[in-house]
């Protein structure tokens, strides 16, 4: 069975979605990791900092999440 | 246009499990950015447990010891002492008449004990080199990344006594 021009846009825009998603987490793991040194280095001033972006990278992955089931839902009903 | 998915009017494990090929693909990514999204949520629960750490992180007290008495210890040489533990050496040096400056012995390094070089005026550990400044314990030289942790002293009665610990490691 052939895939429709419109699904392979639709896993084109997924795939990009996810790959958008794997490169913010391997920013968001850096970043545990640094803030987690420093404060058992006793500089416990980088967890605010720390926190705020790793919500952001949260918050990013989450979006293009739903971007992601969204799309799905809607070309798989198409 | 809504950010959420529209309810599906399939059944949950025709929704899940697809039966054609083209939509498996769909149900396999659409899984693992899932998978990808939890993981990122852990990564953010791991950051605010060291926000709530370091929100509610107390520094510890230490009970006062008595080091030495004013005097006792000539200029430029150095009294060694444990605290705030008996396994915690600590070095008191004297660098000058009315100067007394103590911190711990145990190099940041690799925990060699550090001791006074009174020539160059510095605490010096003899494993790998490193050098630490008299007056704030900070690497001059050498491998170690961190200052020495200092020990706070207070005058009373004519002892000096060691009341606390600057700049320990969490």
């Amino acid at each position: 069975m052939s895939v429709r021009p419109r699904q392979t846009r639709g896993l084109t825009a997924i795939d990009g979605a996810m790959a958008l998603i794997v490169l913010l987490l391997i920013v968001q793991i850096w970043l545990l990791s640094a803030t987690l040194e420093s404060y058992l280095a006793g500089h416990r001033e980088a967890a605010i900092p720390g926190a705020i972006i790793s919500g952001i990278l949260f918050l990013a992955c989450l979006g293009l999440y739903l971007f992601v089931d969204r799309l799905d839902s809607q070309i798989r009903k198409d | 246009m809504s950010w959420l998915r529209r309810p599906s009017e399939a059944p949950l494990w025709q929704d899940e499990f697809s039966v054609f090929t083209a939509d498996e693909r769909y149900v396999n990514r659409r899984q693992f950015t899932k998978f990808l999204t939890l993981t990122s949520f852990a990564m953010l629960a791991g950051n605010l447990w060291i926000l709530a750490r370091s929100i509610f992180y107390r520094a510890p007290k230490y009970a006062p010891l008595a080091v030495a008495a004013l005097g006792e210890v000539p200029v430029g040489a150095v009294k060694l002492f444990a605290y705030p533990s008996p396994r915690d050496p600590c070095i008191l040096v004297r660098p000058a008449d009315d100067t007394y400056i103590a911190y711990s012995q145990k190099c940041t390094h690799l925990s060699c004990a550090v001791y006074y070089a009174r020539a160059q005026n510095r605490l010096e550990c003899p494993c790998h080199q490193g050098y630490f400044s008299i007056t704030d314990g900070s690497v001059l030289q050498g491998p170690p990344q961190r200052p020495l942790p200092r020990v706070a002293l207070e005058t009373r009665d004519g002892k000096l006594f060691a009341v606390g610990m600057e700049g320990e490691r969490t």
